[in-house]
């Protein structure tokens, strides 16, 4: 249908080229041979180099991915329950407001989490001795509780568009809730897990603002390196380091794309 | 329920001695204040077809749901074999469903599936195996094993969901709207095969559906249910012969209504005055009717036979042909009578005739036996 | 026997880590980490900033034994409302986050529209090119536009090279850049539900239309616009709601003439150490956001009723 309105064509290729032309001209520049970003001197990979011999920054890089893959792991069991709670138990105490705590945190600027979570921290401390200052469990914290609201999101969007009866069935065929969790429910959601789990990792890879208010002394993380750096400037080493991102993620979404494709084949075969 | 016809039933198993296998008693369902169940009693015996029918949002699902444990009445009780179940979980049962949609696993194949109910009995691999086997058999799909559901089609799935609920041999298979998703001619095939499998296995089938054919076809009985009450439980000849209510009457077949009042009562004849028909109609009924008690008399179009000319009889209408539907192996007249009210007979078409011998405006006089036809009372 | 154990299950059940414990956890965890530092907001906001750590007082003090004093200090909102920076800051936020959303609407739902209109086996590829980018670090996302829109940047230089200009525009460090930047990161968040809404429609409403004499451009402003509004709001409310409060985009796309909420709430706290004051912008920023959010929430149960 699309074919007959070439306006609406154009427009959205437009918008894809507004998308892409920032990232296709981070990838181009990080093999400039010149320190000015703008001016081409030529093909080089020394900024890669120097990318690599940039301890504070791999270090940073190093306690990213740590935060980031734990934050992940927490955040989809949480984010999980709590989907299976808003799908699931529509009649239990805490419904509602489980509702609403689970949503504004898609939404509420960075600068108030951060700084809010931050005076949670000075408080607690105070008064609990815990958590000692400031550093990777803060920042662990903040993130989940963030991370947690996407994976919600995903989740529950799988779940509510679940056949119901599936699970009636395995009931009825004698399994108990739980094992009818683990073997029906479970297997059924996983791509959702799977894709929950990549998002809160992304989102905790990405996070300056939050990470800024409730970092400490020695747990400086990626962005916040990132972000010193680019304050001064256009740095080619950081354009090297967007172009491995780039091509992690679009490694990660081609192989993803050739296993669904593969898997469609596979079943159009056999059928 | 009110039974006017007194049973001199070919098989009755209303009046069986055995503990029914399934006993319903009082069960009343709400959902906030509308009531999808109202204080149904029902007993369902070994071995039986039963049918629960109706239209959509009768309380009919609902009631089978209540049988299968995944919703719990909100008064009454429910025994299966004796035992009170009202508040067993599903997975205690020694029930298993057919769902609507089928409800297969999707991540599972269909080998995978079957085994699933065995595999929660923690039974030896060996006799999984066999049993998996032996329902592929049954429902002859041995050949799709190891497919995946979404490889399969609306048939095969069918025949998967039936495998899996049997699997487990259990004393009742439920069966909601088992051919609801089936095409036409599959459907008339898979009927006869449920029927077979259900009377080679023995086991208890309660059946829901909306489609009256499906449910005469299949049924030793049928539950005819209308806003969450029993309208009749019967034989599916003697719903059809003798419906006990107007609803009943409507729902199943169609029927033509007389309004009118006992005019007399005397051995075992009815005789009826109705407006309506403008004239008298002589019924047979057993039970005893009082004068002047307000009646409906219920007339099947295939019991009506026509002559092509007024006569004056009783039993007999005078009229004149309005409209004719053709169906191909009969044919529907709607005839005006004096009275301006419309009445249905059919006809087989015997000769293959452009002409049929009965056409538009003619007149005609409709007759019928007063053994034909019914008394309805509510 | 069955019967003993259901029943017992059925008693059992609060008892039973199941239910109860599935909402319970993530529950507590969000009032947690995610209400009750509210409260603290609130708390500092009305408390007076000190040179020492933490930078602020207590309002509630021991004197001497037993002897407690409380004492409140709303001198930071009588600076935010008096103050022309605040109140600058906040219609600066609102300026930017309405113009900015209005624009990803102008962008979004052609985009949208048109992804849904196209055939089948192309929408899961357009649709993970939306998505796509925001796998990508958000961070280097706005830090690409640095690179173009600076005074020698890319934009610049090919628009000098085309002749179109004879010196560069100055585009960094202006508002004008803000929006580029505002745009560019939260279009996939405008784009991804109304998507959703727009896949979910009717089409046979559409044919309905068209049969009954409509053309396409009136079928769609009958038709597909009015249908796809609770679409509209939601995505828009995502858009809205988070930009009141950016400071990454304002901080490196921005100039001294940028003022929003966010950027102010950041220099106060780790560039003045004024902890009571951030915290009175934050609750102020908080009060601010509830009615778009709870717009969103209406329109967000609206879509998701429509879908059972």
């Amino acid at each position: 249908m699309l074919k007959r309105y070439p306006l609406l064509i154009a427009l959205l290729v437009l918008g894809y080229a507004f998308l892409y032309l920032p990232i296709i001209s981070l990838v181009v520049y990080s093999f400039n041979e010149s320190r000015l970003v703008t001016v081409w001197g030529g093909f080089s990979t020394k900024w890669y180099v120097e990318l690599f011999q940039n301890g504070p920054l791999l270090r940073a890089a190093g306690l990213s991915i740590k935060i980031a893959a734990i934050n992940a792991t927490i955040a989809v069991v949480l984010g999980t329950l709590s989907a299976l709670a808003l799908v699931r138990f529509r009649r239990s105490r805490g419904h509602a407001s489980l509702g609403v705590m689970s949503a504004a945190p898609l939404v509420m600027p960075e600068v108030i989490v951060g700084l809010s979570l931050l005076l949670l921290f000075v408080a607690m401390e105070d008064l609990l001795g815990w958590p000692k200052g400031r550093g990777q469990i803060t920042i662990l914290i903040a993130h989940i509780t963030f991370s947690m609201a996407y994976v919600t999101v995903i989740v529950q969007s799988r779940l509510s568009h679940m056949d119901k009866s599936i699970e009636e069935a395995a009931l009825d065929l004698g399994a108990r809730p739980i094992k009818v969790f683990f073997t029906i429910t479970l297997p059924m959601i996983l791509p959702a897990l799977g894709a929950g789990w990549l998002l809160a990792f992304t989102l905790s890879m990405d996070d300056l603002v939050i990470a800024s208010f409730v970092s400490g002394p020695g747990s400086t993380t990626l962005p916040m390196v990132v972000y010193s750096s680019v304050r001064l400037g256009v740095n080619p080493q950081i354009n090297a380091l967007a172009t491995i991102i780039i091509a992690v993620v679009a490694l990660a979404v081609l192989i993803a794309a050739i296993s669904m494709y593969r898997q469609e084949l596979k079943n159009q075969r056999k059928a | 329920m009110n039974q006017i016809h007194s049973a001199t039933q070919e098989q009755s198993w209303a009046t069986s001695e055995e503990e029914p296998i399934v006993r319903i008693e009082n069960v009343t369902k709400t959902f906030g204040s509308t009531y999808a169940v109202d204080d149904i009693s029902l007993n369902i015996h070994r071995g039986e077809f039963f049918s629960l029918l109706g239209a959509s949002g009768c309380g009919k699902t609902t009631l089978l749901r209540m049988l299968g444990g995944f919703e719990t009445p909100t008064s009454g009780r429910i025994y299966i074999d004796g035992q009170d179940v009202t508040h067993v979980p599903p997975y205690l049962r020694p029930i298993n469903m057919m769902f609507q949609s089928y409800a297969l696993f999707p991540h599972m194949t269909v080998a995978q599936n079957i085994a699933y109910g065995l595999k929660q009995e923690r039974m030896p691999d060996v006799v999984i195996r066999e049993r998996v086997a032996e329902m592929l058999a049954l429902v002859q799909i041995e050949k799709l094993a190891t497919r995946k559901p979404h490889q399969l089609s609306g048939g095969q799935r069918q025949r998967v969901a039936l495998a899996r609920a049997l699997a487990k041999h259990p004393k009742i298979l439920l069966l909601d709207e088992p051919l609801g998703a089936l095409d036409k001619k599959l459907r008339e095939r898979t009927q006869f095969e449920l029927v077979n499998i259900q009377e080679r296995l023995g086991i208890t089938f309660i059946t829901v559906t909306h489609d009256q054919e499906e449910a005469m076809t299949m049924s030793s009985r049928i539950a005819l249910i209308n806003e969450g009450r029993i309208e009749q439980v019967d034989s599916p000849r003697r719903i059809y012969e003798f419906p006990a209510t107007r609803y009943a009457a409507n729902f199943i077949g169609t029927v033509n209504l007389f309004n009118g009042y006992v005019v007399s009562h005397e051995n075992d004849m009815v005789l009826i005055h109705s407006d309506e028909a403008g004239a008298d109609i002589l019924v047979h009924h057993s039970q005893l009717l009082t004068p002047d008690m307000e009646v409906t008399v219920a007339i099947r179009p295939e019991k009506i036979t026509v002559r092509d000319h007024f006569i004056d009889e009783p039993n007999s209408l005078n009229g004149i042909i309005k409209e004719i539907a053709y169906l191909g192996d009969v044919s529907i007249y709607h005839v005006e009578l004096v009275t301006g009210k419309r009445v249905l007979f059919t006809q087989p078409n015997v000769l293959a005739l452009a002409e049929q011998p009965l056409t538009w405006e003619q007149e005609v006089s409709l007759t019928w036996s007063a053994y034909s036809c019914g008394v309805l009372t509510q | 026997m069955m019967n003993i154990i259901g029943r017992l299950q059925q008693r059992l059940q609060p008892l039973v880590p199941g239910k109860g414990l599935i909402t319970a956890l993530p529950w507590f965890w969000l009032a947690l980490f995610f209400v009750l530092p509210f409260l603290f907001v609130l708390k500092i906001s009305l408390s007076e900033p000190q040179l020492m750590q933490p930078p602020y007082q207590d309002w509630i003090r021991e004197v001497e034994d037993g002897l407690v004093t409380i004492t409140l200090n709303f001198g930071n909102y009588m600076m935010l409302w008096e103050d022309d920076l605040y109140r600058g800051a906040l219609w600066g936020s609102f300026k930017v986050a309405s113009i900015s959303t209005l624009i990803c609407i102008l962008i979004g739902y052609p985009m949208a529209y048109a992804i849904s209109l196209a055939p089948q086996y192309m929408r899961m590829p357009l649709l993970m090119l939306i998505i796509l980018p925001f796998w990508t670090s958000f961070l280097l996302r706005v830090y690409a536009w640095i690179g173009i829109l600076k005074d020698n940047g890319l934009l610049n230089q090919v628009l000098m090279n085309l002749g179109i200009i004879n010196e560069p525009l100055q585009i960094l460090h202006t508002n004008i850049a803000v929006y580029i930047g505002v745009v560019y990161t939260y279009l996939p968040f405008f784009v991804l539900p109304l998507y959703a809404t727009l896949i979910r429609l009717d089409n046979t409403l559409l044919e309905a239309a068209a049969d009954l004499g409509a053309r396409p451009l009136k079928q769609f402003i009958s038709i597909t616009l009015p249908q796809s509004f609770a679409g509209i709001v939601a995505g828009s409310m995502l858009v809205f709601l988070p930009v009141m409060g950016e400071f990454v985009i304002p901080d490196l796309l921005g100039g001294p003439d940028t003022l929003m909420l966010g950027k102010l709430m950041w220099t106060e706290f780790f560039s003045n150490k004024d902890w009571p004051l951030a915290s009175s912008l934050a609750s102020v920023l908080l009060v601010v956001l509830v009615i778009p959010f709870v717009i969103m929430r209406h329109y967000e149960q609206k879509l998701a009723d429509r879908e059972q």
